[in-house]
């Protein structure tokens, strides 16, 4: 049960710091967004499953049941707001600089 | 920093980080005050001050020598202050021997809360905490005499059409995030009311179940828009609760006072004194959820309703 536990903090973790690395070294922003929203939601929960496993019995777990549910439902919404409201303010990806999409950008800037 | 933008952002995060090293500090109350007042409503409020008065602050001419003279100064003189105080943790310092034992022997058998937070804020130091209340409705007071504007018939009947062109769009902009949040709110209510009732025996009370509350209302309305929101929450309603609390707390004070007791002295309120306690508390804790809860919603109702204004002027103008 210990050993399970620590492997799911320790996926957590990884995940929570591969996030972190990822919003400071990709290009833009919707990268960075795609970076963090997508390893905390699995980080936080991995983390959550963790912390169920050290105490498998009792009131704690619900307690973190109900926080889960309520990260799933929460964090990709949150990046969806991030995101659209990006999108609504006119921020364009940054692409790669090829024949097409030079195209793309010079008929929609 | 010039964009005020992240200066609210870098305070809101601040305050995350103190409610952080709060909880590090076994002092999970103040904690959870933090988050929800320091990180969460007055981000929150700020956010919507700058949406009136803009994103950058005001070019500085002059260069404020004087006034970093004088914050060096003070500075200075408060950490000369520190030098007096005792050291950090010490078990000699003057509040470890005076009145905290007394509030950690004592007032399981005087007052009979679990939370020993909740019974020194709500029982011994109540008159205290009566005054912050008084400031909160002073605040929301103060919003109302500065910014509150007299609505007009031809304002209410543009945003009965506003209500209905919303209805039609339900379901084309903001989808998802309209869905999550009519899922999400009936759960942050109840837990509003969780922490309001839940005070006496864990961390909570009535502050936090008033903020959480206010913010429960105030996604709604930055969701489904003011002139929804002003149908639900009928604005003389919410100034009335607000004035509610304020008075359900100091009745509570006379009451105590005309049975022949000091000021906010539980124990007449029923002939068991512990028993009288809970419901003194319990009642006060009421009061407070009630005037932050209400002085909150009017606070961003008044700042959100001066944008629209400015909003339908220019409209009109151009």
């Amino acid at each position: 049960m210990n050993i399970s536990s620590a492997l799911f903090l320790l996926i957590g973790s990884f995940l929570c710091i591969s996030g972190g690395v990822g919003i400071l070294r990709f290009p833009d922003f919707y990268t960075r967004m795609h970076a963090v929203g997508v390893t905390d939601t699995l980080a936080t929960a991995m983390i959550l499953i963790g912390l169920m496993l050290q105490n498998p019995d009792g009131l704690v777990i619900v307690k973190l049941v109900i926080i889960l549910l309520m990260t799933l439902f929460i964090s990709p919404t949150a990046s969806h707001a991030l995101a659209s409201a990006a999108v609504h303010n006119n921020l364009m990806p940054k692409l790669e600089e090829t024949e097409d999409n030079k195209k793309v950008s010079s008929s929609n800037p | 920093m010039k964009d005020l933008f992240a200066v609210i952002m870098l305070s809101g995060i601040y305050g995350l980080l103190s409610a952080s090293f709060f909880v590090a500090m076994d002092a999970v109350d103040v904690a959870f005050t933090e988050a929800s007042v320091g990180a969460g409503i007055s981000t929150l409020l700020m956010l919507v001050a700058i949406t009136i008065t803009g994103r950058t602050e005001r070019p500085q001419r002059h260069k404020p020598v004087l006034a970093l003279v004088v914050v060096f100064v003070t500075g200075s003189l408060l950490i000369y202050g520190t030098l007096d105080m005792p050291y950090f943790g010490s078990a000699q310092a003057p509040v470890h021997q005076h009145v905290a034992p007394r509030y950690i022997n004592d007032s399981m058998q005087e007052v009979g809360a679990p939370n020993i937070v909740t019974s020194v804020l709500a029982s011994y130091r109540a008159f205290d905490t009566f005054g912050e209340v008084v400031v909160i409705f002073t605040a929301g007071m103060g919003v109302l005499a500065l910014l509150s504007v007299v609505r007009h018939p031809r304002e209410i009947a543009r945003d009965n059409e506003k209500i209905d062109s919303l209805n039609k769009s339900m379901h084309e902009e903001h989808l998802i995030l309209r869905i999550v949040v009519k899922i999400l709110i009936p759960f942050i209510l109840l837990y509003a009311l969780y922490v309001q009732f839940h005070g006496d025996f864990g961390p909570g009370g009535g502050f936090q179940a008033g903020v959480i509350f206010a913010a429960a209302i105030i996604l709604y309305s930055m969701l489904f828009g003011m002139s929804t929101a002003r149908r639900v929450i009928n604005q003389s309603v919410i100034q009335l609760f607000a004035a509610i609390g304020v008075l359900l707390y100091g009745s509570i004070g006379v009451i105590s006072l005309l049975s022949g007791k000091n000021f906010l002295d539980y124990n007449v309120l029923s002939p068991d004194p512990v028993a009288g306690q809970h419901l003194g508390i319990l009642l006060i804790e009421l009061g407070v959820g009630f005037t932050v809860a209400s002085v909150m919603v009017i606070i961003f109702f008044n700042f959100a309703g001066r944008k629209n204004d400015q909003q339908n002027k220019e409209n009109n103008d151009s």
